[in-house]
């Protein structure tokens, strides 16, 4: 072997011990990360004898449903559908709404770049702060536990971070494109819906993933501004924290429940936001 | 097919003024071609004429209708990009069909349309194509059908050929001529290239500065152009420019340049020019009206001068010779054995019949070969 081909192998060598050091990491770290939500599925499908064995046991002896069952017989599941109801609700809204308002600030420069930014800091107020004034407002407008109340709250919420993303989306969109579809016969309804949409496609499903996820997740307003009609799931798997005891197979099952649409929306609309989001990071 | 007429039109953006005034009456089927130096307000211009900008002051009338505050839709032009502007995420065959789906027109009427532009522009084989599919001369191909598609009454091009490599320009410049042969309509072209806007057009519109320094059939302004810019902007190489002074020489009258040199004007020009004599003026002349002298070769008209070539540029069929003529660096579009060396010694014939003289003040053209 000449020494050339020696020195190859060698670098080879060394470049697949690199990799297989770079792969055991990475694994670690997955296993790291994904073991409390593989805990959490795990105990939602154990009996009460299995949650609560010592030593812990890895896995149930066998999937059993009855978690879930509670769940839907004594009516706690229905605080799902309220989160899915609210969240999904505001989100249209919020993008529909927001996405209006960005092309305005986007192409006809409306308010200049100062309106834009103010938008955005609205963004920055802490929740907490404004809570309590809400609910004093809510309280006067007989809005308090009601759907529209806080699908109202949420798409205020929300509306600053979708025009802030769709406006810079938006801005991407070569002119050409909407000035070509101008001429050839568009109203400016027509370049929305046929030029702008299918141009920030991924855009627009990255921004209104997250929108929803900020709805899904969120838990200050809805401990607030909700009694019994609309609670949502967050608000609910607090409910099953006692005092003197946890009622760990609920609190297992719901947070199951209440993760699951978010897997699948992130599962389907992922090329998406992968893409939304490097574009975004791209621009800076 | 549509007559368009432009009254006193202005328009700036914010302070800074892009069109400062313009008039233009075109007639119908014609091909107008708008050129001029960067920046000089052709493709407002054409926005304006499209309704994508509004116009400050001034009218525009298409077929006899005030359309200053008719939308872009409601004008029915259609307009070619520079960059194509194509639709990334549709088909060729929707890309064409924009704007017929866009004004809702029958499916079946669509798909023949559509079909006869492809067919008109050969690129049938495309229609299943995305536009990242395709190469530049495709592309420009589909932006055009998607205009013609639409039976327009006015077509508006602003540069569509300037991304071709030079080849391809060439070729899809006689087809848009040809295009234009064929279904007659109303063009208005921007182009920075003076071979597009020689060839294609009925009628050169010179803009500087957002005004129309000069408009004409391409020949007029050509041979007869009325300032020293629209002199320089037309030709390739360049008019050249020499500053020289009028002078009465035996019976005639002379061109006399700062190193002593001199040519004598022909007798038709005498007349116009003698009011002149003793002026400062700058003398203009093409470098394709210069010519190696030989034996018997003088034509009337012609002013004989010896130079020396310091500069040789072969191009193929013709070479450029350069020299210093009253201190200016001057060229010659001489043939191709003419001078084969720099610092040759050559007798050149100037053809007086054809060069200019300009006003150095003014700068306007107060001889040219048709006075
Ligand atoms: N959107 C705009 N905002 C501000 N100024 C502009 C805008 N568009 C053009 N201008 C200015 O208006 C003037 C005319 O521009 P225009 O694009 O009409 O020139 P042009 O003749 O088409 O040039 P080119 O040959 O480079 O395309 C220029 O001074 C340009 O800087
Ligand atoms: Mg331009």
């Amino acid at each position: 072997m000449s020494a050339a081909q020696e020195a190859r192998r060698r670098l080879a060598q060394r470049r697949t011990r690199k990799l297989a050091i770079r792969y055991a990491v990475a694994s670690l770290l997955t296993v790291l990360f994904l073991f409390p939500i593989y805990w959490l599925f795990m105990i939602s499908f154990k009996t009460p004898e299995e949650i609560f064995s010592s030593p812990p046991v890895w896995y149930p002896a066998s999937i059993q449903f009855d978690n879930f069952a509670v769940l839907f017989r004594d009516g706690d599941a229905v605080t799902v559908w309220n989160s899915l109801f609210v969240a999904g609700v505001s989100t249209v809204l919020a993008m529909f709404l927001g996405t209006l308002c960005a092309y305005s600030l986007a192409r006809f420069r409306t308010g200049g770049d100062n309106l834009a930014v103010w938008i955005i800091s609205q963004r920055m107020i802490p929740p907490i702060a404004i809570v309590f004034p809400l609910f004093l407002l809510y309280v006067w407008l007989g809005w308090v536990d009601t759907y529209h109340g806080l699908i109202m709250l949420y798409t205020a919420f929300n509306l600053p971070y979708v025009i802030w993303m769709m406006r810079g989306y938006i801005e991407d969109v070569p002119s050409e494109l909407e000035e070509s579809a101008l001429v050839d016969g568009c109203t400016r309804w027509q370049v929305l819906v046929r030029v702008i949409f299918p141009m920030v496609r991924t855009g627009l499903f990255a921004t209104a993933v997250f929108t929803f996820v900020f709805a899904w997740n969120d838990f200050i307003f809805a401990l607030v501004m909700t009694r019994s009609e609309v609670t949502t799931y967050p608000v609910q798997v607090t409910h099953y924290f006692g005092a003197q005891s946890n009622f760990w197979a609920k609190i297992a099952a719901m947070s199951v429940l209440g993760a699951a649409p978010v897997f699948v929306a992130v599962a389907f609309l992922q090329r998406y936001l992968v893409r939304g989001i490097s574009m975004g990071a791209v621009k800076g | 097919m549509a007559r368009l007429k432009i009254s006193g039109l202005k328009k700036s953006y914010g302070k800074v003024p892009a069109v400062r005034g313009v008039d233009l009456d075109i007639s119908e089927g014609e091909f107008t071609v708008l050129v001029g130096p960067s920046g000089c307000g052709k493709s407002t211009l054409l926005r304006t004429i499209a309704g994508l900008e509004e116009a400050d002051d001034g009218s525009i009338e298409i077929d006899g209708e005030l359309v200053n505050d008719v939308r872009p839709r409601d004008r029915n032009v259609a307009m070619v990009f520079q960059n194509y502007a194509l639709y990334p995420y549709m088909n060729v065959f929707e890309n064409i069909a924009f704007g017929l789906r866009a004004r809702k027109a029958p499916k079946n009427q669509v798909k023949d349309q559509v079909q006869r532009a492809a067919e008109m522009l050969g690129i049938t084989s495309l229609l299943e194509r995305l536009p990242r599919e395709l190469s530049g001369g495709q592309r420009q191909r589909v932006a055009i059908g998607r205009a013609i598609v639409r039976e327009a009454r006015l077509f508006l091009f602003d540069e569509p050929l300037s991304n071709l490599d030079a080849q391809l320009r060439d070729e899809m410049r006689s087809e848009i001529k040809r295009l234009h042969q064929d279904i007659g309509k109303t063009m208005v072209y921007v182009t920075h290239d003076q071979i597009e806007a020689m060839t294609l057009a009925d009628r050169i519109v010179l803009m500087k500065d957002g005004l129309i320094e000069q408009q004409g059939m391409p020949l007029e302004l050509f041979e007869r152009p009325a300032t020293r810019f629209v002199a320089g902007f037309l030709g390739s190489p360049a008019m050249n420019f020499i500053p020289a002074t009028l002078k009465r020489k035996g019976t005639g009258i002379a061109m006399v340049f700062d190193d002593g040199a001199a040519l004598a004007l022909p007798a038709s020009r005498k007349a116009s020019l003698s009011g002149s004599v003793g002026r400062a003026v700058l003398f203009g002349v093409r470098p394709e009206h210069i010519e190696r002298s030989r034996k018997g070769s003088a034509r009337p008209g012609q002013a004989r001068l010896k130079v020396t070539i310091d500069l040789v540029q072969p191009t193929g069929p013709r070479t450029y010779g350069t020299f210093l003529l009253g201190g200016v660096e001057t060229v010659a579009e001489l043939e191709v054995h003419d001078v084969e060396r720099p610092g040759e010694s050559l007798a050149l014939l100037f053809d007086m019949n054809r060069i200019v003289i300009i006003d150095p003040e003014t700068e306007l053209v107060i001889s040219h070969s048709g006075t």
